[in-house]
């Protein structure tokens, strides 16, 4: 089984609003997966679908080779985007109920929190209140207890709202850690330049649709332009060859002059390299890739 | 374990960890014993503060001259007719007499009036002594007048005792004391209304407390919402039932501490609790035996285990059935003022219950009180009045299984507004918005 997900024309409508609109995913395992989208899109509910909090009107949900049932419920770890603990219980007590209503028994749980704890430094926590932690505190506890049951599969819904950066990078590290030993990823954001970082695939959903999907790379392979920047030193006067357009052209104080360059479709840049090797000395040369937050905004907002 | 039982662990344990409760389950009884004890605590203090007191009677019609019986407490001295009353009043407050009577001269010869001077409060009995022996000797001297001997009136002086029975297909007949029957069905209607909606409460808050924590959807992402709900009315109601069975078990140590204590060993009676005051009462008027006799089988007459049980039957499936409502209402609203609205709406039929109590009371076998102790959400505090007065097996069993049938039906109907309302944030739904979830 290549794909641990397979969502397969999957909709839902609440009344007559329509949250979802015939979607199909695949996860690949062992990957990181971003449903990316403005508010209201859908990802949650889809998210909720996975998690069983809610049922697809249509369509069904493949769970590592098998339709999605209660059973998948302990093989997964939930990151909610509204998150939260008991405020006035100890922080251990309350790691061990949330583990055991994943099913781990109570003696295991200890052993394993104790191991995460020490692993984050906060072992000394144990016997305090969550009122007492602050928020970034908690956040790390919220964590823990996502990721306790050792799931196969981990759903994070905006894990990085609300985290302070510390957090932040604390969490990017431990999710690819993670997906190192085997677990798939799957997690909704906002925050483009942590796609970027992080996701293998992404799929961008607008108001119950799919609008994208595809792997980073691709995707940005499929929304570039054909611009590059070339930086020169000691150049002469010179023409672009045909095909090639100017954008912007930039001397800085050192005489290195910085340019910004359109090509045409299909030209293979190398012809331009050749042609202003003989202008000057190329000191730096990069395709310019547009950003994920750039196809973002440019998807949204075109629909 | 499986997931109700953890969730339902987690529920108990934490409210009954809570300071708030062991302060409640200990200062109960200290409450309960000392309620009750508290008659037969004032009735011995006030038998020990009565001081002896020395009345002066100046009785101008000169019809009373001893008449009143000296006792242990009070003496009764005469005083020459021609006595001035201002005077014997400054004796009072010399202090020489507690307190001056005064019998008036009448024209009409027949002294119906009486003036009892004191600077001190008179105690009732005293008072009440007075008129006695005065009526006595009025009514003896009128049937004088006519002719008639008294010790003949007296002689056809009879009492009459009705004693009710009511003839009972499966006890036999039994004997009715109505007072003793309305008070315990008055209290435990009331007990049970208290009771049913406090817990229920609780599960209204523990709802809202998740739900603004944010960790509900955390929760159900292993559980499924009607596990969560069940878990936690369920939890909250064996909180309420250890409350229960410590309140019971403390009140009684302490009251038979405290009244060995106290109360000494010989007041004590074997039928405990209320009946110490009657018991005092019925001695004092010292026609004794029999009334002592009588009130042992008022006790004996209450079936203690046929209460108890409906009890805590009607204690439970009452909860559960609010329980249930109020958790859906917990998981439609945000905060705990939101959900007034809710709560007044839904907690309407158990005030009316208590309203109606005292009707029901007066006549526990009417129409309104049959009704009443069947309707599901009224049966637990109406049927509660009326058990003590005896009610028929097939009654109770049909109001038992219409509340379990009821409850299981709300149970499933609150989980369907439940497992929708907790995901909703940042607004109080419309009934339109609710009819709309129950079809989710």
């Amino acid at each position: 089984m290549q794909n641990f997900i397979e969502i397969n024309n999957v909709s839902k409508t609440y009344g007559n609003y329509k949250a979802l609109n015939n979607i199909s995913i695949r996860v690949p395992r062992q990957s990181i997966y971003g449903l990316l989208g403005p508010n209201g899109a859908g990802k949650t509910t889809l998210i909720r679908m996975l998690n069983q909090i809610t049922a697809p009107d249509e369509g069904e949900i493949i769970f590592n080779g098998e339709k999605l049932n209660r059973s998948h419920i302990t093989q997964i770890g939930y990151l909610p985007e509204e998150r939260g603990l008991y405020r006035s219980m100890k922080v251990g007590e309350q790691a061990i109920y949330l583990a055991q209503l994943k099913g781990v028994s109570q003696k295991d749980a200890e052993k394993r929190l104790k191991a995460w704890f020490n692993k984050f430094g906060i072992l000394n926590w144990w016997d305090k209140k969550v009122e007492e932690l602050s928020k970034g505190m908690q956040q790390k506890i919220q964590f823990i207890v996502t990721v306790i049951h050792n799931p196969p599969l981990l759903i994070f819904d905006e894990p990085f709202s609300g985290f302070d950066p510390i957090n932040v990078n604390l969490l990017k590290k431990e999710i690819l850690e993670l997906r190192d030993k085997g677990a798939t990823i799957i997690f909704s954001t906002h925050n483009m330049s942590s796609v970027e970082e992080l996701c293998d695939n992404i799929m961008l959903i607008n108001k119950g649709q799919k609008v994208l999907e595809g792997s980073v790379y691709q995707i940005k392979q499929d929304n570039k332009d054909n611009s590059f920047e070339i930086v020169l030193r000691n150049s002469k006067p010179f023409d672009l060859p045909e095909n090639f357009s100017l954008i912007s052209e930039k001397t800085d104080s050192n005489g290195e002059i910085t340019l910004n360059i359109k090509a045409e479709n299909d030209i293979n840049p190398n012809i331009l390299i050749n042609y202003l090797s003989e202008k000057g000395t190329i000191i730096s040369y990069r395709e310019l890739l547009p950003s994920m937050n750039d196809i973002f905004i440019n998807k949204v907002n075109s629909l | 374990m499986n997931n109700l039982s953890i969730i339902l662990k987690r529920e108990y344990l934490t409210r009954v960890k809570k300071r708030s409760f062991l302060i409640i389950t200990f200062l109960g009884p200290l409450f309960f014993a000392a309620l009750i004890l508290a008659p037969s605590l004032l009735m011995l203090k006030s038998e020990s503060i009565e001081t002896k007191k020395t009345i002066a009677v100046l009785d101008e019609t000169n019809w009373f001259n001893g008449r009143f019986e000296n006792t242990d407490i009070n003496t009764f001295i005469y005083t020459d007719i021609n006595e001035n009353i201002d005077s014997l009043k400054k004796f009072i407050i010399e202090g020489i007499y507690d307190a001056v009577l005064y019998v008036p001269a009448t024209e009409l010869n027949v002294p119906t009036n009486a003036k009892l001077y004191s600077n001190k409060q008179i105690p009732m009995s005293l008072s009440s002594y007075i008129k006695s022996a005065m009526k006595q000797e009025v009514e003896h001297r009128k049937l004088l007048a006519h002719g008639i001997d008294p010790k003949v009136v007296k002689s056809v002086d009879t009492s009459i005792n009705i004693a009710t029975i009511r003839m009972d297909e499966e006890e036999g007949e039994k004997t009715i004391y109505t007072e003793l029957e309305s008070i315990i069905g008055m209290l435990l209607a009331f007990v049970i209304y208290l009771v049913i909606f406090l817990f229920s409460n609780q599960v209204l808050r523990g709802v809202i407390e998740e739900k603004s924590n944010r960790i509900v959807e955390v929760i159900i992402s292993s559980v499924k919402p009607f596990e969560l709900m069940m878990g936690k009315i369920l939890g909250i109601a064996l909180v309420g039932l250890t409350q229960f069975v410590l309140w019971i078990v403390l009140t009684i140590g302490i009251y038979f501490l405290a009244n060995g204590i106290i109360l000494g060993p010989e007041i004590m009676s074997p039928t405990g609790t209320i009946m110490t005051e009657e018991i005092s009462q019925i001695v004092e008027t010292s026609q004794g035996q029999d009334i002592m006799l009588e009130v042992v089988n008022m006790i004996e007459s209450i079936n203690f285990k046929a209460i108890l049980t409906s009890f805590l039957f009607y204690f439970v499936f009452g909860f559960l059935l609010y329980a249930a409502l109020f958790a859906a209402v917990g998981g439609m609203v945000d905060s705990e003022t939101d959900s007034n609205q809710f709560v007044t709406t839904l907690s309407m039929p158990l005030m009316v219950a208590i309203v109606c109590s005292t009707g029901i009371m007066n006549n526990p076998d009417s129409g309104l009180g049959i009704w009443l102790s069947m309707i599901p959400f009224t049966s637990p505090v109406s049927m509660m009045i009326r058990i003590p007065f005896g009610v028929p097996y097939w009654q109770i069993a049909v109001s038992l299984l219409i509340l379990v049938i009821t409850f299981i039906f709300t149970t499933w109907i609150a989980a369907k507004i439940y497992r929708t309302g907790i995901l909703m944030y940042g607004k109080k739904p419309s009934w339109k918005e609710i009819w709309k979830w129950l079809r989710y």
